[in-house]
């Protein structure tokens, strides 16, 4: 006689072995690359001073564009040299690699905070201009248009080079690209939610125009507004990394990936590997958040593709 | 239909109008103008020409009068001398407005010839080599950036290979092969982000519409399969494409500051930058208000092919 599977108990999944093609399923449905890059990212943010082999700003003129350690060759020629550089030197020979985990650092902490105020207030400022409607949402739309129609580099280059060059103001500027992208979308969402039932109801209950907009409208948005934001923190980390490359960004000494680039621009013919790996870098994090933000928008937010 | 395109246009002008408001109020609260003409007690200065200068300059009026005279001087096309050289910004700008034009016409088009058939195959032709490789175009030029795109582009074809030249305008004479060598580098860095984004829209317009009943209706009645494409898909998935080709543009300008930097292209965006790093608060103004005027533009002519494009627009408003 034939055996009859027992059904499982509710809520019990049947565990499948995983074969080559699940596996392979897997990695297509869940972005499992990108979210490892990430993690390897803010594992090295957050412990680059015990990770980095050297002090990211210590110089050591003897190994100046010192080759990467696989260059043999060049250690065993210049014998003085007494540590071999992971992804070799710049021109004072400072490490490459430390530099590149404390500028990680960096880019992630002003991407971050960047956008994090940029979405707040993108987010406020979409929800007012979709609830209030009329001369509020006029304003707040054509503020948007006009922002959107400025040059935002060449203003943010001369507003660093007028204030000051300092981490804060990149992140203040950075923020002030990241407000504008989301308004639109959340206005438009807002504008459908606030004729539901459900609005009205809260309306007639008495509660105050606050109440709706955190506690019923904010809710029905916030997929809308973390989908975005994680299409934006790719454009930001580029936007830093040009700022910085163009000398506007956070000052010298301290490593940036887009400084690194641009520090190394001069020793292309020499030593391409000071301009080299920071790029790289910024390609596989930009690339990954990418990546997890096409995700989440498939999941959350179909409806957004064209942004 | 005319009310949508009156109303694009007014949005157009007080785009224009805020712009220079931002300009200005930036050039103004960085600190006082006169201090990057002379210092007053400087050596050899003295406070009678000082206060000439500020007469001259109407610094001694209040900010607002200030304003209506620099935007009455900006209407009439006069964007005043630079810092520098003491010569028209108008006259400045023009010189090297050509070469970033140039440059940009030829990026938009290395944009659109690539990325938009490239999007159309990839959505057609949907989990083949073809979708991979333009999904992996897409891919890269939209997390490289692109001052290194440039490094690297100079590192492998002009250092390594010696192919082409790593920068600057070529030879005096136009549209020579010289030129045209220059051109190359400098076209693809600055127009694969866009390439990207291009095709990245056109794919999943595309797929949408090819999922549309319509396209359906077409194939069920024997339209055959380029044709259903073309005449039923394509002109229908054209319409995120032109809305976001403002947005492209833009990324034109501000990568045109990048790009022109790397290759030491002798443009606006590389104007701008020797304005910031000279304080030359003038020419910088100007090139921003003529980027500004560029979108503008660009957002306004894109509005109205939108109407061509999409008759819903002529009916709806």
């Amino acid at each position: 006689m034939a055996e009859i599977a027992q059904p499982l108990p509710l809520g019990v999944r049947a565990r499948r072995a995983a074969t080559p093609r699940s596996v392979l399923t897997a990695f297509r449905r869940w972005p499992i690359i990108p979210l490892f890059v990430l993690a390897v990212l803010v594992f090295a943010a957050v412990f680059a001073p015990l990770l980095a082999p050297r002090d990211p700003t210590m110089i050591n003129l003897r190994g100046r564009t010192a080759p990467p350690a696989w260059d043999a060759q060049w250690y065993e020629d210049h014998p003085n040299v007494n540590f071999r550089y992971p992804l070799g030197a710049d021109h004072v020979g400072r490490d490459v690699l430390s530099r590149m985990l404390h500028g990680a650092r960096v880019s992630l902490m002003v991407a971050m905070v960047a956008l994090v105020a940029g979405t707040l207030s993108g987010t406020a400022l979409g929800l007012l201009a979709g609830y209030y409607g009329g001369l509020v949402d006029e304003l707040i739309t054509r503020a948007v248009d006009v922002w959107n129609a400025l040059p935002f580099l060449l203003i943010a280059i001369l507003a660093a080079m007028t204030l000051e060059q300092s981490a804060r103001v990149v992140m203040a500027l950075l923020a002030f690209a990241a407000w504008s992208s989301g308004v639109r979308n959340v206005r438009a969402e807002v504008l459908g939610l606030k004729t539901r039932d459900y609005v009205l109801q809260a309306r007639i209950c008495g509660a105050s125009d606050a109440r709706i907009l955190f506690r019923h409208l904010l809710p029905g948005v916030i997929n809308t507004v973390v989908v975005i934001a994680s299409l934006r923190v790719g454009g930001l980390i580029l936007a830093e990394a040009g700022l910085s490359f163009l000398g506007a960004g956070i000052p010298p000494p301290a490593p940036t990936w887009g400084n690194m680039i641009s520090e190394g621009r001069e020793y292309l013919n020499t030593a391409w590997w000071i301009a080299f790996f920071p790029g790289l870098a910024i390609f596989l994090v930009v690339m990954s958040f990418n990546f997890v933000g096409d995700w989440l928008r498939d999941r959350w937010d179909p409806r957004l593709r064209q942004v | 239909m005319k009310r949508y395109l009156l109303q694009r246009v007014s949005f157009g002008i007080m785009s224009l109008f805020a712009a220079t408001i931002i300009v200005f109020g930036m050039s103004r609260a960085t600190g006082d103008p006169l201090l990057l003409y002379a210092k007053p007690g400087g050596y050899g200065v003295s406070p009678e020409q000082i206060a000439a200068l500020k007469k001259k300059l109407a610094l001694d009026k209040p900010l607002i009068v200030q304003y209506f005279i620099w935007a009455g001087r900006v209407m009439r096309g006069d964007l005043g001398n630079t810092i520098l050289a003491e010569r028209p910004v108008s006259k400045v700008v023009m010189e090297r407005l050509p070469n970033t034009l140039v440059l940009g016409l030829a990026a938009w088009i290395f944009a659109t010839v690539i990325g938009i058939p490239l999007g159309i195959l990839s959505a057609v032709k949907r989990g083949t080599v073809w979708d991979y490789l333009g999904r992996g175009i897409a891919l890269f030029g939209q997390a490289l950036p692109q001052f290194w795109v440039g490094i690297v582009a100079i590192l492998v074809f002009a250092v390594y290979f010696g192919w082409l030249p790593s920068g600057t305008r070529g030879s005096e004479k136009p549209f020579f092969p010289d030129q045209i060598k220059h051109l190359i580098l400098p076209t693809i860095t600055l127009g694969w982000t866009p390439m990207a984004a291009y095709l990245r829209i056109t794919r999943s317009a595309m797929l949408e519409v090819l999922d549309t009943e319509y396209v359906k209706l077409a194939r069920a009645k024997g339209v055959g399969g380029w044709s259903v494409i073309g005449k039923h898909a394509f002109r229908n998935a054209l319409i995120p494409p032109l809305t976001v080709s403002a947005l492209i543009l833009v990324g034109f300008l501000d990568g045109a500051v990048l790009v022109e930097s790397v290759f030491s292209w002798p443009g606006v965006g590389r104007l701008a930058l020797d304005a910031i790093f000279n304080n030359d608060f003038p020419l910088l103004t100007g090139v921003i208000l003529i980027f500004a005027m560029f979108f503008v533009v660009g957002s306004l002519v894109a509005d109205f092919l939108y109407v061509v494009i999409d008759p819903r627009i002529r009916y709806v408003s």
